[in-house]
């Protein structure tokens, strides 16, 4: 086992173990925090798979701005009465379906890919994907400027809307 | 590295991901969920592209589109949310279910 395959196990351990601790737990703003953890552990992970740009967007994206908004909403949503329990009743048919969603991906891909390696010698830099981004991905890089444009006009139309009223 | 522990650590993150999202009755909760599965999906991505070694980077193109997809989604998404919150006061899913 190379040092890669070691670390690549390390983040992967602390990627489910926060992700799980942040389904379950009680403490929303906790929640928020251990995905934070997640996100970063992935965008390791990223990095150890060559795609060292897609693991800046990842931390600047994710953990800058997604993170900060969902903080921003668990406050001003914040509930007069607190929740005593924070899931819903039908739990343990959520954390079947889930199990079954994981069990299966999971047999797939064992099923599927199993003893095939990843050399790693084709590096994502932010240079080589800039350079495919503008020459052979304009067009739908054009598109999705134009689909987030529609997206945050519409955020800042749905939450003015009641405040008028 | 064997292209199976990227996938692996996907399919549970996905898993975990689908078990927030039906699980959790607050509705910021249950976007965080969303997230996570795009996550795995992006993880998903990156893997097959290392693995394909694509003169195009096709795998990680996608990534990025996908980065920004879920950022306009979360966008959305919350906006709603609080729009919910300022007609009902509440952001629990099963009392909105049951009042309206």
């Amino acid at each position: 086992m190379t040092a890669t395959e070691i670390v690549f196990l390390l983040f992967a351990v602390i990627a489910v173990g926060s992700a799980l601790l942040a389904m379950t737990t009680t403490q929303l703003v906790h929640s928020a925090l251990w995905l934070v953890v997640t996100l970063g552990a992935v965008a390791g992970c990223f990095v150890l798979m060559t795609a060292e740009f897609v693991a800046w967007v990842q931390v600047l994206v994710y953990v800058g701005s997604v993170v900060v908004l969902v903080i921003f909403a668990l406050m001003l949503t914040r509930q007069q009465t607190t929740v005593s329990a924070e899931v819903t009743g039908n739990r343990w048919t959520a954390a079947v379906l889930g199990l079954v969603a994981a069990a299966g991906l999971g047999a797939t891909v064992v099923a599927g890919f199993r003893g095939e390696p990843i050399e790693g010698n084709r590096v994502g830099t932010a240079g080589s994907l800039g350079e495919v981004l503008f020459n052979d991905w304009v067009l739908p890089f054009e598109i999705l400027s134009g689909v987030l444009l529609a997206a945050l006009i519409g955020a800042i139309v749905i939450s003015r809307s009641g405040t008028e009223r | 590295m064997p292209l199976l522990y990227p996938l692996v650590l996907s399919a549970a993150l996905f898993g975990i991901g689908l078990y927030g999202v039906l699980a959790r009755r607050n509705a910021v909760m249950m976007l965080l969920g969303v997230e996570l599965m795009l996550n795995a999906v992006n993880l998903n991505l990156v893997a097959f592209d290392a693995w394909f070694a694509d003169q195009l980077h096709t795998g990680q193109v996608l990534t990025l589109f996908t980065i920004t997809i879920a950022a306009a989604e979360i966008g959305l998404g919350l906006a709603i949310v609080l729009a919910l919150f300022r007609a009902v006061r509440t952001v629990d899913v099963d009392e909105v279910g049951a009042s309206s």
